[in-house]
């Protein structure tokens, strides 16, 4: 198995797009980013399963790390009964099925694992997630996706207000409707948002691409229609088909939404590089 | 921060009082100063009200001997006032040494009633109705809820509230819900912070109604009264609050018969919701929701600028 075949396996990216997005994408060639000096050697045929209703979140979390260390690549979570701040921090390459719903802070700060959620999540799902995938088949709470920097977030159904604020890379897609202030001060990455989108789309966003499948309430300041083109229409066709999804009244009619003027001030660097070199 | 809560069962009952010391209990992390419910028991007809009140803070007892005196000094006299108004006394029940409750038939003017009262001192009602009866006090939902005896408290709705003080004192006085007097049955608890307190309360004040907090809270739950009072319905008074009512909120009403929820514009203060035919649950987060539904349930946040109310019947 190449490296290419195994890294889409595992549910990575390693399309190059081009265009103002300045996402960097997984490269199989790239050995030593592919894992953490501490992460934990972990075989996806090896499942385990485990039952976090009596534990708390720490303890939850805990377990997660146990039995990655003892090698489980796949893991069953059972009853996480909406406690806040579970399966967070995974710098691994993992599996991960919970079968249930999250509170708030699910699977943020993560680097490279694959969840899957089959109940909601509350506020502020997968804060701050470098890479990987989360895919949540019910709802979700508001700031879902805040900040983060790359993978892919998906949420099956509604999501609540600010969806990928602060988004400095990676895609967003709800498959339903969303609530206000979506994309307020994005800087890099796509967001789409199959169904409505609340008022002040967009709002101070500096860069990034929104689409939009269904009517949107209002554009903030700074966010301005674009034209959709091929590359865009190519790009949502595979990536909704990634997931099952489909836009209501096909990609082509969507409606896409960018910064209306440059409000950066950075090339390739990331924000925290560009004050190194300064 | 606090945490909120509500639920109404429709077309049946429900052991009311369990339920939301589940739910309250789950959402402690959100506030741990003071905890209070609103609870809609079987309603008492015509003239007949169930009274709570209480007669001194939980912490005033802790200062000497002479407190105790005083509270039963203090319960003789509202005793003789309700009288003298032309009240009776049905049934009379300390909750605890402080915290009274109270089944009364009274036909007279309530405010007149309740002012009489409340210039007793440290006498405070907490609530006045037909089903409402409202409970608050200092400390986590199970140690209220064992101390105000509220398992097996059968009833169609209930409001509860975990307080993180922000605004004003740990005191059952800034503890939430708030009773809307003078009217019966409608209490109001909310999370978040109204910026135009100040201004709202005195345009209130001066068109003759009370507060007895100086919590941001007991603006809505007078405001919404106004609203009523000037013809409003609730859905109407709710809708109109979100225009006027600056700030980030997001706020539980309810009635003798109906629960209601609002949302800022902004949608900044959390509330997930769960909706089925016989059941309607509320809360800050679904963590509260799950501490009553044992099985799997879909549930959903309200949007902004939202309004939605429910009929117990």
């Amino acid at each position: 198995m190449t490296l290419r075949t195994k890294s889409h396996d595992m549910g990575m990216h390693t399309e190059q797009l081009a265009g103002r997005t300045q996402q960097r994408f997984f490269s199989p060639e790239e050995g030593e980013n592919f894992t953490y000096p501490d992460s934990f050697e972990v075989d996806f045929n090896k499942r385990a399963e485990f039952d976090a209703g009596p534990l708390s979140p720490k303890e939850i979390n805990l377990k997660l790390r146990e039995l990655m260390s003892k090698g489980y690549g796949t893991i069953v979570m059972k009853n996480p009964g909406a406690k806040h701040g579970v399966a967070v921090g995974l710098l691994n390459k993992l599996t991960l099925h919970i079968e249930g719903s999250l509170g708030y802070f699910g699977c943020g700060l993560i680097d490279g694992p694959n969840i899957r959620i089959k109940g909601r999540v509350g506020w502020s799902c997968a804060e701050n997630m470098m890479a990987g995938t989360v895919i949540i088949e019910k709802n979700a709470g508001s700031t879902f996706g805040a900040a983060i920097r790359g993978g892919d977030l998906v949420c099956m159904g509604d999501v609540g207000a600010r969806v990928g604020i602060d988004q400095k890379g990676g895609t967003i897609i709800v498959g339903g409707r969303a609530g206000a202030f979506c994309g307020f001060m994005m800087q890099r990455g796509r967001m789409v948002i199959l169904g409505d989108a609340g008022k002040n789309l967009g709002d101070s966003m500096y860069d990034g691409t929104i689409y939009v499948g269904g009517k949107i309430a209002g554009l903030g300041v700074d966010a301005v229609p674009g034209e959709m083109n091929a590359l865009d229409v190519q790009w949502l066709t595979r990536k909704l088909k990634m997931y099952g999804l489909k836009a209501p009244n096909g990609v082509e009619k969507m409606q896409k939404i960018v910064a209306g003027k440059q409000l950066w001030n950075y090339d390739n660097l990331e924000p925290t590089e560009k004050k190194i070199v300064l | 921060m606090c945490g909120i809560a509500g639920l109404i069962h429709r077309g049946r009952t429900g052991d009311i009082g369990t339920e939301m010391t589940a739910m309250l209990q789950s959402l402690k992390h959100r506030g741990p100063d003071s905890t209070g419910y609103a609870l809609y028991g079987k309603p008492l007809k015509g003239d007949e009200f169930m009274l709570r009140f209480k007669l001194a803070e939980q912490d005033d007892m802790k200062k000497g001997f002479d407190i105790h005196h005083q509270v039963v000094a203090r319960r003789a006299e509202v005793d003789k006032r309700i009288k003298e108004l032309g009240g009776k006394i049905e049934e009379a029940e300390p909750a605890t040494e402080y915290a009274f409750r109270y089944k009364i038939a009274f036909g007279g003017d309530r405010r007149r009633l309740a002012d009489y009262i409340e210039d007793v001192e440290g006498a405070e009602i907490l609530s006045m109705g037909h089903g409402l009866e409202l409970v608050k006090d200092l400390g986590d939902a199970a140690r209220v809820a064992a101390q105000y005896k509220l398992k097996g408290f059968i009833g169609t709705h209930a409001l509860g509230h975990t307080r993180m003080a922000t605004e004003s004192d740990v005191d059952i006085r800034s503890a939430h819900p708030y009773w809307a007097y003078p009217f019966a049955d409608v209490a109001v608890v909310h999370n978040g912070q109204l910026t135009n307190y100040w201004n709202g309360r005195r345009a209130l004040e001066r068109r003759g109604h009370r507060f007895m907090s100086n919590c941001d809270s007991e603006l809505i739950a007078v405001y919404l009264a106004d609203r009523m009072q000037q013809g409003a319905e609730l859905k109407d008074a709710m809708k109109d609050s979100i225009e006027e009512l600056d700030g980030v909120f997001t706020y539980l009403v309810a009635t003798s018969d109906s629960l209601g929820m609002a949302k800022d514009t902004m949608a900044a203060k959390p509330m997930v919701l769960y909706e089925s035919d016989k059941f309607i649950v509320l809360a800050s987060e679904e963590v509260a929701i799950r501490s009553v539904f044992p099985h799997e349930i879909d549930t959903f946040d309200p949007y902004e600028g939202e309004v939605r109310v429910w009929k117990s019947s």
